[in-house]
């Protein structure tokens, strides 16, 4: 029983998630309101750890495996980015080395100058 | 041969899990960055369609199942942020900061290559989203009337590069603190570089999740304000 009501929990909080994404006017899918609100339930006691921890530890495991058929489904958007292809790649491998250079040398920075005060 | 992989019912999942099998077998033997085993199972399946004439949305119907459980999978990256609680709460200021200046980093340098390349405004708000998760990037783009398909695509392609190249990067530039780590790996390839975080560590990957979901709600916000820099 310990798996079903583990993946009945996370797929209420889904459920949830999916409320607001309709209630609420923002452009935040499901998926990210379930990630505080699950935050939240653990935080204030609501949701213990043990009626979510090894359903969860499974799925954070099968997760990579999750986004295969979105990058094979790349195939069929070739034909819209093919024009600008020259631009496209290079914003995008420069911005995404640019943005993970920059935040981790100011959390690096932050990081250490917190521990010596 | 195609009429056969329409009815059946297993096909498109077993191919995916098969497929990414083989790339963490490749990745385990040849410890190369090019062994990304995201990529390997993406080349795979698409050769496999390609060899066996499947159309590409029958494999994508049939791999339905697979999709329905991320939202659920994401969710519960909120378990490894809560089991690190401590570690926020005692670094929350260089962790917001480190956050706050990464989705700063990657609205204004799109909007510099975008100027450079003299990118009309459509294309230049369908990159805006580029690094944040594909849910939130889909919406963002659409509302600011980008591309939203191909806003998916370059999604997609920053999280394999992310995933790919962030131990090399934080090597060379000499990022050790797994805090640190993490969220650089969050707030620049979301959720599939997350996946790479969590296999460098617990705390990697922890800080990764947290860092998807602040930067992913800021890109939000700040995507609005940098689209009106290129009308």
């Amino acid at each position: 029983m310990k798996f079903l009501r583990q993946f009945g929990i996370i797929l209420l909080i889904s459920f949830l998630g999916e409320v607001l994404y309709v209630l609420l006017p923002f452009p935040i899918p499901a998926g990210i309101y379930g990630i505080i609100i699950l935050f939240s339930g653990l935080q204030t006691g609501m949701v213990s750890l043990s009626s979510v921890k090894e359903t969860s530890d499974f799925l954070i495991e099968i997760m990579p495996m999750m986004f295969v058929p979105a990058a094979a489904g790349l195939m069929d958007s070739w034909q819209a980015v093919k024009g600008d292809l020259l631009p496209y790649a290079v914003i995008t491998v420069i911005t995404t080395c640019a943005v993970m250079i920059v935040s981790g040398r100011v959390v690096q920075f932050g990081v250490r100058r917190d521990r010596h005060e | 041969m195609s009429e056969f992989f329409e009815t059946s019912a297993f096909f498109a999942v077993f191919l995916s899990i098969l497929s990414y099998g083989i790339g963490v077998m490749l990745k385990k033997k040849w410890k190369l960055a090019l062994f990304n085993p995201l990529l390997t199972a993406v080349i795979l399946v698409i050769l496999f369609l390609a060899v066996s004439n499947v159309d590409s949305s029958v494999y994508q119907e049939g791999a339905k199942p697979i999709s329905f459980l991320l939202t659920p999978a994401t969710i519960c990256l909120a378990v490894p942020l809560y089991e690190k609680m401590e570690l926020l709460k005692n670094n929350y200021k260089a962790i917001l900061t480190g956050i706050f200046s990464g989705v700063l980093t990657s609205l204004a340098s799109i909007f510099l290559l975008a100027f450079l390349f003299k990118l009309d405004h459509a294309s230049y708000v369908t990159l805006l989203p580029k690094s944040i998760t594909t849910a939130i990037g889909i919406g963002v783009s659409e509302e600011l009337g980008g591309y939203v398909s191909v806003t998916a695509a370059v999604i997609i392609v920053t999280g394999v590069i992310g995933n790919m190249f962030a131990e090399t990067i934080c090597r060379i530039f000499n990022i050790h603190d797994p805090i640190a780590r993490g969220i650089a790996i969050g707030a620049s390839s979301h959720a599939i570089g997350t996946v790479k975080a969590m296999e460098l560590g617990e705390v990697e990957g922890a800080m990764s999740s947290l860092s998807i979901v602040v930067s992913g709600i800021l890109t939000v916000i700040g995507a609005g304000m940098f689209a009106r820099f290129i009308r």
